[in-house]
């Protein structure tokens, strides 16, 4: 690991202050925050990331979850994983995201992994974490030996000529489908951003994964209210049946009324080059009666742009099931 | 013909003196260059608060623990892993090294009551916390039940990944889980066994709550 010096931050305001002086929060920047540091230190001892600071956030006020006056939550960004799928509310009314929490890790992670660790998750390419290969993610323009080699665990969704790498996360898989807000401060004061703007495809700057600048602290993430009656379900398809990675994941908010779905929110994991939320097919579900008809219409028009690489084919497949099994499973839950 | 000895032609009596002297002055050697975090590990002794200042190296970061009740003043190299700080700054080495990068789970201890990965942690992260490790837990005369639950249901073979296991056995009695082996077993699951005693695991953690 390279030498770093490690700083403790008064408050957010120092935090931002010092991650600011760096030239990039993307890949290899200077300075990273410390959460969890679950990534990140894995990351440092492969020299993937080699930052000359490493800031501890974890003694900043950043680690409450509090409800919202309009209902919603409020989730601080140094909530650690397991604070977060075990919280009452979360439980009761955001089970999707309880369950995506739940699926991900081991109970040792999920107790230290923070929530805006989560939001910023690495991919597991292994091409990205080898320094000995090249990778345009991890040294943009090197090329990536991905698309002809190992890529059976790597994206059908949002892939570009330069990058194929998948986002690994399940927590934000159930964010985006709960249509969370990620909230950021930094040096031009703080803003809003709407989940699904928040990470990047890869295009021809797989080294730029999220629209944060240096100095950007995330410093919570919003749910909206709840949705009344709705049905939750995650369901994440992998090759062990615990600690491991999605090779396709669902994660399906539902309401249905008199049988017809009145409305969906549909995010797929473990295929797309980031948390992948489908409106197309919510959009083949709303209005539409909630019979297996309709669930595989849904499934089907998810995954029509899927671009299979050498290895990967079966994930359309895999995703198009896992999808409408979820909704099978919501519908009778 | 005879096996020919190729040991070095050493007095038998000075054979092993030699040895602890050579490999301790690598082993100084390489304090003083490279890992200055062992430093602790000379100045260690028994008295409540141990300080242990180390040599003056450049870079290093003054910090206290409080492991297994005795409080330690301790000054790392601030890549140590917390994992690294136990076993060699500290010497308390019943805590594994085993993958070094979260996948395995040989190095769960607690930190302030919860269950972590010491590998994935910087030490410096957790100045001023309270680690629990396996040799904090129970003693040869007094185990710990869930220690005592492993040793009846022969819940390991080689023993490597065992201080692991029993540190998330300890954690999980008192988190949610469910009561049946199904449930265990998913939150079992980030302490790989590579002799596969999972099924005595289990059942010594199945025991060992039912006494919880």
């Amino acid at each position: 690991m390279h030498n770093f010096e490690f700083i403790r931050p008064e408050d957010p305001a120092a935090a931002i202050t010092t991650a600011a002086q760096a030239k990039t929060a993307q890949q290899g920047a200077e300075v990273r925050f410390m959460g969890g540091g679950t990534t990140l230190i894995d990351l440092m001892k492969l020299n993937v990331e080699t930052p000359a600071r490493v800031l501890d956030i974890n003694r900043l006020p950043l680690d409450k979850i509090e409800p919202m006056p309009d209902g919603g939550l409020k989730i601080g960004a140094t909530v650690r994983n397991s604070d977060l799928a075990y919280h009452s509310s979360v439980q009761h009314d955001y089970s999707v995201l309880s369950q995506a929490v739940l699926s991900g890790a081991s109970a040792q992670i999920r107790n230290m992994a923070t929530v805006a660790g989560n939001l910023l998750q690495r991919t597991r390419c292994m091409y990205f974490r080898d320094t000995a290969m090249p990778c345009n993610k991890r040294e943009p323009g090197s090329g990536c030996p991905a698309i002809t080699g190992s890529n059976r665990t790597l994206a059908i969704l949002g892939t570009s000529d330069h990058c194929i790498a998948t986002n690994p996360s399940d927590m934000c898989v159930a964010m985006a489908a709960l249509e969370a807000t990620i909230h950021v401060q930094g040096q031009k004061g703080s803003g809003a951003i709407s989940f699904g703007d928040f990470h990047l495809l890869p295009g021809s700057t797989p080294h730029r994964e999220t629209v944060l600048e240096p100095g950007d602290l995330i410093t919570h993430v919003t749910l909206p209210p709840p949705t009344k009656e709705s049905k939750h379900v995650y369901l994440k398809l992998r090759d062990r049946a615990s600690y491991e990675f999605a090779l396709a994941s669902a994660a399906v908010v539902l309401t249905i009324a008199s049988g017809n779905i009145t409305r969906a929110r549909i995010a797929f994991g473990g295929v797309g080059t980031k948390p992948w939320r489908s409106h197309e097919a919510e959009a083949v579900l709303a209005g539409r009666p909630a019979i297996d008809a309709n669930f595989r219409k849904a499934a089907e028009a998810a995954l029509r742009g899927a671009k299979p690489q050498s290895e990967n084919g079966f994930k359309i497949e895999l995703a198009r099931r896992c999808l409408t099994h979820a909704l099978r499973t919501a519908l009778t839950s | 013909m005879p096996k020919k000895d190729l040991s070095p032609e050493l007095p038998n009596s000075n054979r092993r003196e030699f040895l602890v002297s050579a490999s301790s002055t690598v082993a100084a050697g390489v304090i003083a260059a490279y890992a200055p975090a062992n430093a602790g590990v000379w100045a260690a002794d028994e008295s409540t608060a141990v300080r242990t200042d180390g040599l003056a190296i450049e870079g290093m970061v003054p910090i206290a623990l409080r492991i297994n009740g005795k409080d330690h003043q301790l000054r790392l190299d601030p890549r140590t892993t917390l994992l690294d700080c136990l076993r060699e700054t500290v010497a308390l080495t019943g805590t594994r090294k085993g993958c070094d990068h979260g996948q395995c789970g040989a190095c769960t201890v607690h930190v302030n009551g919860r269950r972590v990965l010491s590998c994935l942690n910087l030490a410096l992260l957790h100045d001023g916390n309270e680690i629990t490790t396996i040799e904090g837990l129970g003693t040869p005369e007094a185990l710990h039940p869930v220690q005592a639950a492993f040793l009846e249901h022969d819940a390991y073979q080689c023993g490597y990944c065992t201080s692991g296991q029993i540190m998330s056995a300890v954690a999980l009695l008192k988190e949610p889980c469910g009561p049946d082996d199904a449930a265990v077993k998913e939150l079992m699951s980030g302490n790989i066994c590579r002799c596969g005693a999972y099924a005595n695991i289990i059942a010594a953690v199945q025991q060992a709550r039912k006494g919880a």
